[in-house]
């Protein structure tokens, strides 16, 4: 989504210095409709466990603390790598900007791999979506945030693949940045689904 | 081009080092949340958690995501939502706490 709305306004008649920021604005309007996405969720997480803290405290201890935490870091620093590649590709840098690109898609298949793990062992417990509401909102918070990994991989796969073609450079890089945006906003989500869900309960 | 030097001028690229920092203030951060949820504070362990998570959220937009360099626009943009997102939370709360029979 993010590269294909710049490509597309490459024929247009627009100066690339408002074609860059437009495109940047019009990535910050999607992230805040992905805010208020994950928002409901939050606000049923909210009432909820306001209604039934025993239950929720109770129910989180399921949940695997170290595995969240390994995730928490794997996440972190993905958001570093792929913050990294933005200022390489800046700088003119295809080959860095690439690299970092890669580690990053890296660390996001990692981060599945752990929540497949987490997921297996929680059905080999008998832990459903269906088993109470904390689980049924851990399955809907962490899914909903797991499809957004997907998505932010086959983003960053697709511009991993344009910026070793050497499609992008220290002048023209918006795809770079806008999959960096959607990236950090993966990363931002899960700072705070980790604490809810892992932690406090 | 005169836009074009516009751009240049004000495009701000972020240093490795800066970028360091923030992903050691992030993992310290990290820590300390884990730690803090072994630690009982009563009602006090949500606040703690969430406000570790908005500063490490702040971190991350801030930095990673350079809205500390963005113009004003997009602050309002990146803000915005934010203050649904509060309104949403604060009237469903305000709206099942204040029912007479909870269905």
């Amino acid at each position: 989504m993010a590269e294909a709305g710049a490509d597309q306004s490459h024929g247009h008649h627009m100066d690339p210095a408002t074609e860059y920021s437009s495109s940047k604005l019009g990535m910050w309007l999607f992230l805040g409709t992905e805010i208020l996405l994950f928002g409901g969720l939050f606000a049923a997480y909210a009432i909820f466990h306001a209604r039934y803290p025993e239950m929720f405290f109770e129910q989180h201890l399921e949940l695997n603390r170290t595995m969240g935490a390994i995730n928490t870091c794997v996440l972190i620093f993905s958001s570093l790598t792929m913050a990294m590649g933005v200022s390489a590709i800046k700088w003119g840098k295809q080959k860095t900007a690439a690299t970092f690109i890669l580690i990053t898609i890296v660390c996001g298949i990692i981060f599945g791999v752990v929540k497949y793990f987490e997921y297996s062992a929680k059905f080999e417990h008998h832990i459903y979506p269906d088993t109470s509401i904390f689980f049924s909102l851990y399955f809907l918070m962490t899914g909903l945030h797991m499809i957004h990994v997907f998505i932010g991989l086959a983003l960053l796969a697709v511009i991993f693949v344009l910026t070793l073609k050497g499609k992008f450079n220290a002048k023209y890089n918006t795809p770079i940045e806008l999959g960096g945006l959607y990236w950090h906003l993966v990363d931002l989500i899960w700072i705070y689904l980790f604490p809810l869900l892992y932690l406090v309960g | 081009m005169a836009s074009h030097s516009h751009s240049d001028k004000h495009e701000h690229i972020t240093t490795y080092k800066t970028y360091f920092i923030v992903w050691a203030v992030l993992m310290v951060l990290t820590v300390i949340t884990v730690y803090v949820s072994y630690v009982d504070f009563g009602a006090l362990n949500v606040v703690i958690a969430m406000g570790v998570a908005s500063i490490k959220a702040a971190a991350v937009a801030l930095f990673f995501m350079h809205l500390k360099f963005e113009d004003s626009i997009t602050w309002v943009f990146a803000l915005f939502p934010l203050g649904l997102l509060f309104l949403l939370i604060t009237m469903t709360f305000v709206d099942t706490f204040t029912r007479v029979v909870i269905p």
